[in-house]
């Protein structure tokens, strides 16, 4: 009880469990409709596309958050836009803007000298590099995403059940998908600094894949799948803490530990019966 | 003018690109008629249907809907195959979901549309499926549960893609009566069908496609009379 009282005495503890909190809400809301459509990598593919970004952008002098995150949002839209290329495909694209991004951020990175750039925090977080505009902008975000997500709410489910469908009654599916992408890019963005590149994308995928095995209606799996990331996020930033272990490797094994246990009790429970 | 077609395509051409899918293709639909589309593999079936829901543009020609009828008024049952057997959504989830067309720019199901949801679960007599998960039903319930979900979109025309691609004997003959019975109450229909059994010709036109074009476009009669 001392450690958790002594642990959220640092300012910065309390900065990365806020924008945490807010950044699993809003990206276990997107990861569900992502996971059902088979586009869970797109998470990991622009994740790879902020690392260039910011890579970049400290090489370049600019402010890291405010280049990337525009510069994501549009490559986000460039993948759209290829995967309904019939020649290439989704995967295919997200894997070419990944591999191509990650080159672009690492060339900048060696290209330029006489900067210091932390290249482990931006590949696998550091919750020190959370700052209070990081804060806000997390609230904000948060705020315009459920608000938008409560009002799309029965259109977000028609075109994640069944896209076509949704098509043929007048769902506006390619604004929708911009609104998805925008949105999922400013989660990698916001959420990179805090697990990393190459973890964020799990905030996504983990929470809906655990969700959907306890909930049989679509309301309940987004409800469950944000409640699970709350909790394991918490649960992840805390050992982290306690174990002294980089937050965002403990953050993706908590999820996974929670959707083994499922798993194994779902298992376990299929066979008594 | 009057006109008495629903769904009508003038030298309607197809396209992805350059590859021509339909060619030139003319044909007329009238209220009331169960057309079923027949034609092998990559003739264009599907490209036809999609094109009739809006989601393809012509490359030239015209298709012309009936004076105050709307594409979002088209139930639509896609291909099974599209859809995640096992998507964690109750029935009434789906099925109130084919009344978005009605909503406009609304956020929210006003009553009017989970009366209708209700009405379509009624009218295949699947009604006490409503709570039920999608995953926990049979092929043929889930079946209706689309076709209701379809038939709370619309009461004017029904699009239907290969409909009975995974359903067994049984079902499949139980699912065309109700098809049946639903054009008898003045639902017109247009079904795909890859099966060239008689059983599946369930119609009373044919639209046959091969190699893009329209090859023949008359009665079940007209064509039987040719066995």
């Amino acid at each position: 009880m001392n450690a958790l009282v002594e642990m959220f005495s640092y300012s910065f503890m309390i900065r990365a469990l806020v924008v945490g909190v807010l950044i699993s809400v809003v990206s276990a809301l997107v990861g569900v409709s992502l996971v059902f459509r088979r586009n869970s990598m797109i998470g990991d593919g622009l994740s790879h596309t902020a690392f260039g970004a910011f890579a970049v952008a400290t090489a370049l002098g600019f402010a890291p958050l405010w280049f990337a995150l525009p510069v994501v949002v549009l490559v986000s839209f460039l993948v759209l836009k290829l995967s309904k290329n019939r020649k290439i495909g989704g995967d295919a694209a997200i894997a070419l803007l990944s591999a191509s991004s990650l080159a672009v951020g690492t060339l900048a990175i060696s290209v330029v000298k006489g900067v210091n750039i932390d290249l482990n925090s931006y590949l696998f977080g550091s919750i020190l590099s959370v700052g209070w505009s990081d804060v806000w902008l997390s609230l904000v975000l948060a705020v315009i995403v459920i608000i938008l997500y409560i009002l799309a709410y029965h259109r977000i489910f028609a075109i994640t059940f069944d896209e076509e469908f949704a098509r043929s009654v007048g769902v506006k599916t390619g604004v929708y998908d911009m609104i998805f992408s925008a949105i999922c890019s400013i989660v990698v963005v916001l959420g990179m600094r805090l697990l990393g590149a190459l973890l964020i994308s799990s905030l996504i995928i983990f929470p809906a894949l655990i969700a959907m095995n306890f909930a049989k209606s679509f309301k309940k799996v987004v409800f469950l799948s944000a409640v699970i990331s709350v909790i394991t996020f918490t649960l992840g930033l805390i050992a982290s803490y306690l174990l002294a272990t980089p937050t965002g490797a403990t953050v993706v094994l908590v999820n996974l530990l929670a959707l083994c246990a499922v798993k194994l009790i779902r298992l376990m429970t299929s066979h008594m019966i | 003018m009057r006109s008495d077609y629903l769904i009508s395509a003038e030298k309607l051409t197809l396209a992805y690109g350059e590859n021509k899918v339909i060619i030139s293709a003319d044909f007329e639909i009238k209220p009331g008629d169960f057309v079923c589309v027949v034609g092998a593999n990559g003739s264009g079936k599907s490209t036809l249907i999609k094109a009739i829901l809006g989601f393809i543009k012509p490359k030239s020609g015209k298709i012309r809907y009936a004076t105050g009828f709307s594409k979002t008024e088209i139930g639509y049952l896609p291909q099974e195959s599209k859809i995640d057997p096992n998507f964690p959504a109750t029935v009434y989830e789906i099925v109130l979901s084919g009344t978005l067309g009605q909503l406009g720019l609304k956020p929210f199901y006003r009553p009017e549309n989970r009366t209708r949801a209700l009405e379509a679960l009624k009218s295949l007599h699947i009604e006490k499926l409503k709570s039920k998960s999608f995953g926990d039903l049979s092929g043929g319930q889930k079946q209706k549960v689309l076709l209701s979900r379809a038939l709370s979109a619309t009461s004017r025309l029904l699009i239907l893609d290969e409909p009975s691609n995974n359903l067994d004997h049984a079902s499949r003959r139980e699912f065309y009566e109700i098809l049946k019975n639903l054009n008898r109450s003045g639902l017109t229909i247009i079904m795909i069908t890859h099966d060239l059994d008689a059983d599946d010709l369930i119609g009373d036109k044919i639209l046959a496609l091969e190699n893009g074009k329209v090859s023949s476009f008359s009665t079940v009669d007209f064509l039987r009379s040719f066995k």
